[in-house]
């Protein structure tokens, strides 16, 4: 441990795809060190790959936000910690029930047979931004919608009601108040008391997995529906927010690198390697929260019990150890086992869904757009705040 | 080699048929599990990166039984 200050976490990045340089001193002391939360609390920051993978996969660590001494990186996150957030903020036993009754909608080969689907809605938006016209706003136009229609048609939730989860969303990740964050979570909370009612009442069963969950579990006593309500948010939240922001800011990252950009072009082989790549250097979920239950020894450390834990993907994905050169985008390398999905029983539950999403986006937009290029200086185009998921505000393209 | 995929700690992430497709798979309820003909891992060396891929270390690879 160092003599110095804790850093503050967390803390803005200046460029979108690079951790902040205010993390310089957590990436040096590898693997654990000490930070300080937005309301002066300290906490363990693990920034080792070792480490980090290590204790996501302990269950000594809770990711129970509702109990007294969470960890809390803002003030709006605070105001909603009392409410709980189905899988990711539910330790075993009850996760391991959740997640069960999820895994068959989320396998690999569901993925695969959902992607002439995903192809046909990336195809359908770029049509659009085409009859259109150049410049267009990437992220209205592509990134947020493509993955808003797909897990809608994943869930059974109506597409039409799109502004309304997207803007409540929005307000529920990034405020700006504590106010809106609750208010958010009331009314998606609102919106899902309704359509639960509405499947309720539907003889048949819609081909969702929510129209799934209300005739199986919900009728059989399996889950009660406060818990399905739970559910349904965070598989809608998880399910279009965090692709979009993968979307735009991997837009914006391949456009800042013209080279490799043009290689992946002359060589589809490569997608996959390379949104690997993307995911470990742009770590979009930077910062993920645990609570000691019990004291644990680790890396000649005692975290104690009631010890907040924060995982600074972006950091951890960028140890030297684990990622020679770390800071170069280059899908030549292995990022196989980043920890920008998480690791541990709340690895990412949509991981496989997300690759298939980033695939097709990625590769179809520049394939269809060839000319496609920043409307605007790329120092110049804003994007979000340190303290929620990353990734662009806007993207101003033009082709 | 033998493999040992211990279906009670599998979180059905499907990393393991990510990383070794010619090997795992996930069966209907979603859970990992190999390949007709493939239990021994048909010497693909892959297999290791797999278990190793596995967020729940529910993957373990062994020399086989004599």
């Amino acid at each position: 441990m160092t003599e110095t200050e804790p850093v503050a976490f967390p803390q803005d990045r200046t460029c979108p795809y690079h951790p902040p340089p205010a993390y310089d001193p957590l990436r040096a002391a590898r693997p654990l060190t000490r930070i300080t939360l937005y309301d002066g609390r300290p906490a363990w920051l693990v920034s080792g790959h070792a480490v980090a993978r290590e204790l996501l996969a302990d269950q000594r660590l809770s990711t129970d936000r509702t109990r007294a001494g969470f960890p809390t990186p803002t003030e709006r996150f605070a105001a909603v910690s009392n409410r709980t957030v189905a899988l990711l903020g539910v330790d075993d036993p009850r996760h391991r029930v959740q997640r069960r009754m999820m895994i068959p909608a989320f396998t690999l080969k569901r993925a695969t047979e959902l992607r002439p689907e995903i192809l046909r809605i990336v195809n359908e938006q770029i049509d659009a931004m085409i009859a259109h016209g150049p410049p267009a706003d990437l992220v209205t136009a592509f990134a947020l919608p493509v993955p808003s229609m797909v897990i809608c048609a994943l869930l059974g939730v109506p597409y039409a009601d799109h502004d309304f989860f997207e803007g409540q969303t929005r307000r529920l990740l990034r405020g700006p108040t504590a106010a809106d964050t609750r208010d958010a979570r009331d009314r998606l909370d609102a919106y899902f008391e309704e359509l639960i009612d509405r499947k309720q009442k539907q003889p048949e069963p819609g081909g969702g997995l929510l129209d799934e969950l209300v005739h199986q579990q919900l009728r059989e006593g399996e889950l009660g529906r406060e818990e399905l309500i739970a559910l349904a948010t965070i598989l809608l939240v998880a399910g279009h927010e965090t692709t979009a922001n993968m979307i735009s800011l991997g837009t914006y990252t391949l456009l800042q690198h013209p080279g490799r950009l043009a290689e992946l072009r002359r060589d589809p082989a490569l997608l996959p390697a390379a949104v690997e790549e993307l995911m470990r250097l742009l770590s979009i979920a930077d910062g993920l929260l645990r609570m000691a239950t019990e004291d644990i020894e680790v890396a000649g450390a005692t975290i104690r019990a009631g010890d907040g834990v924060v995982f600074a993907t972006s950091v951890i994905n960028r140890d030297e150890d684990a990622y020679p050169e770390p800071d170069t985008l280059d899908w030549h390398r292995s990022a196989r086992h980043h920890v920008a999905f998480g690791f541990g029983i709340h690895q990412c539950l949509g991981q496989n869904l997300a690759r298939a999403e980033l695939e097709i986006a990625l590769s179809t937009l520049f394939d269809r757009l060839p000319t496609l290029r920043l409307a605007a200086p790329a120092d110049e185009i804003p994007f979000k705040p340190g303290d929620t998921i990353q990734g662009m505000l806007e993207l101003p393209v033009t082709w | 080699m033998r493999i040992d995929i211990d279906k009670d700690t599998c979180i059905g992430a499907g990393q393991c048929a990510l990383a070794a497709p010619g090997v795992f798979t996930q069966d209907d309820d979603g859970f990992s599990t190999l390949l007709p003909g493939r239990e021994d891992g048909a010497g693909d060396p892959l297999v290791g990166e797999a278990a190793r891929s596995c967020p729940v270390g529910a993957i373990t690879v062994s020399a086989p039984a004599r």
